[in-house]
């Protein structure tokens, strides 16, 4: 079925961690209980950050860890515990409107696959990668991309404003 | 090189792994039953003016056995609203981020599991994991106070875990590294004003990081002043109540063995780790230290280990729960603007020396 310079260690994991993604990815949708829904999508963020170290960048999949699995599902389930999250299948989780979704993200994935294949193509990685040293994330950070990183920043900065400003009463 | 290729020349890997399993095994669960003999059992009955444990082996030390015994004969039995899966599942989260913990701490020159670049940076990526555990412990339990206790916790462990992180990036700086084995070699190796007999122990330099590495650590483990989400004069045992038997045992095992793990990565990263100062026999880099420092290297870092458990329950039996609001205060107000200065005075400090 393949060819056997695919059938090696790191392209069987990918295949793994992939397929564990996408049931993952599937039963978020699916299953009926809102915290389920949310544990299923810790197992896709996990996976992904599975496959940040398959491509060497390890410094990507900690952050990947600890931002999304530490922090956001986190306060994800957080929220539901806090407001609704009963145990059991709930009946009334889908919309009925659930398939205007459905172009929406059709368009994003073909948007996504036409940027890869523009971006990379045929390129391929070579066979001994370096591992991608924090040192030079963070001086590609910090010199080309400062300028965006700042916009980010200040982003997430007015959000923060916006909420706190949405929260206070008086 | 690891230790395992020092005892024996040629082991296939599989043997490499299943060894590093079974000193993962050994370094996490040595420290935990030794924390809770020598200082939940003994040293706190010694602080309420009693004796603690005696008829269990010589002085009570045969203790843990028979509780570890009675945990594991005891039925297995759940909330009939629960909702199993979730239930069965939590604890071994809990249990399975202590183990992901200890793969990056050093225990010698060549003894450790893995040498992580980003080292100090993915054990506090995996500590935040057990939180997740926490959470579904509590929610999945079917009962309000359990609920109200993982709610607690995960509210308390996300408050001080950004400055545990600010408190680490000091050090981070001044190391100039996130890998474990270079904070060791760069405090070992340095020198203080010329003197170079004790080394450069970060806990001197960065005393102020220190202290707020510590509270945050014993918030995180939600050891006391810190332990409203198991507080049992108001939720029974918190996200714990409904467990009992061998999950209660996987809790158990979780809560000390993490701080064990924690006291090492403290110890680790501000008291030079597993070793000693390296002009005392004149090495300078990581290949020249001598090849006894793997043996004597995670002796060095439990007995390390043990000063900062110490300390940590030396403060857990000595001072009353915080209130709720106290607690979210004093991580908001206090130490995250502190740590913040921190940050910024040792990193002038860096550029300016």
């Amino acid at each position: 079925m393949f060819a056997s310079d695919l059938l090696i260690a790191q392209n069987i994991g990918f295949f793994i961690i992939a397929a564990l993604m996408v049931v993952g990815a599937l039963r978020v949708v699916t299953t009926s209980n809102v915290v389920h829904a949310a544990l299923w999508l810790v197992v896709v963020l996990a996976g992904a950050a599975a496959q940040y170290v398959l491509l060497a960048a390890e410094f990507v999949a900690v952050t990947q860890v600890l931002v999304y699995i530490g922090a956001v599902m986190v306060l994800f389930l957080f929220g539901t515990m806090l407001t609704r999250a009963r145990i059991g299948a709930e009946s009334d989780l889908n919309n009925k409107n659930w398939f205007v979704g459905l172009p929406v993200a059709l368009t994003l994935l073909a948007a996504m696959l036409i940027a890869l294949r523009d971006g990379f193509g045929n390129e391929k990685l070579p066979a001994d990668a370096p591992l991608v040293s924090t040192q030079v994330l963070s001086d590609q950070i910090f010199g080309p991309y400062l300028l965006p990183f700042w916009a980010l920043s200040f982003v997430l900065l007015a959000a923060v404003i916006g909420a706190i400003v949405l929260a206070r009463r008086d | 090189m690891n230790t395992v290729s020092l005892i024996i020349a040629e082991v296939p890997y599989w043997g490499q792994s299943l060894l590093r399993v079974l000193g993962g095994l050994v370094a996490v669960l040595l420290p935990a039953g030794t924390i809770v003999y020598l200082f939940l059992f003994k040293m706190m009955s010694f602080m309420q003016s009693r004796l603690g444990p005696m008829e269990a082996g010589p002085y009570g030390s045969m203790q843990l056995f028979a509780e570890v015994g009675k945990w594991l004969q005891k039925e297995d039995i759940y909330p009939a609203r629960a909702d199993k899966f979730i239930f069965k599942l939590a604890p071994l989260i809990v249990l399975a981020s202590t183990f992901l913990l200890v793969v990056v701490v050093p225990f010698g020159p060549d003894a450790w599991f893995t040498n992580f670049e980003a080292g100090i940076f993915y054990a506090l990526a995996v500590s935040s994991i057990s939180v997740l555990g926490i959470l579904i412990a509590g929610w999945s339990s079917a009962n309000k106070y359990s609920l109200l206790g993982g709610l607690r916790a995960a509210g308390q462990l996300i408050a001080y875990e950004l400055p545990m992180v600010l408190a680490v990036i000091g050090v981070v700086i001044q190391a100039g590294t996130m890998n474990l084995q270079g904070i060791v070699l760069a405090q070992n190796s340095g020198s203080m004003f010329g003197f170079d007999g004790l080394g450069n122990p970060y806990v001197l330099t960065q005393f102020v990081g220190f202290v707020i590495f510590m509270i945050s650590v014993q918030a995180e483990l939600t050891q006391a002043p810190f332990d409203m989400p198991v507080a049992e004069s108001e939720l029974v045992s918190g996200y714990m109540t409904e467990y009992s038997g061998f999950r209660f045992l996987i809790f158990f095992i979780g809560e000390f063995a993490t701080a064990g793990v924690f006291a090492m990565i403290a110890s680790v990263l501000f008291l030079g780790g597993w070793a000693v100062p390296f002009s005392w026999f004149g090495w300078t880099t990581m290949d020249s230290v001598d090849n006894w420092m793997n043996l004597a290297g995670p002796l060095i870092l439990f007995t390390k280990m043990m000063v900062i458990m110490f300390l940590v329950m030396w403060v857990r039996f000595s001072y009353p729960r915080l209130r709720e609001d106290q607690l979210q205060r004093f991580a908001w107000k206090v130490l995250i603007p502190i740590s913040l200065v921190n940050i910024m005075l040792t990193a002038i400090l860096k550029v300016a020396f």
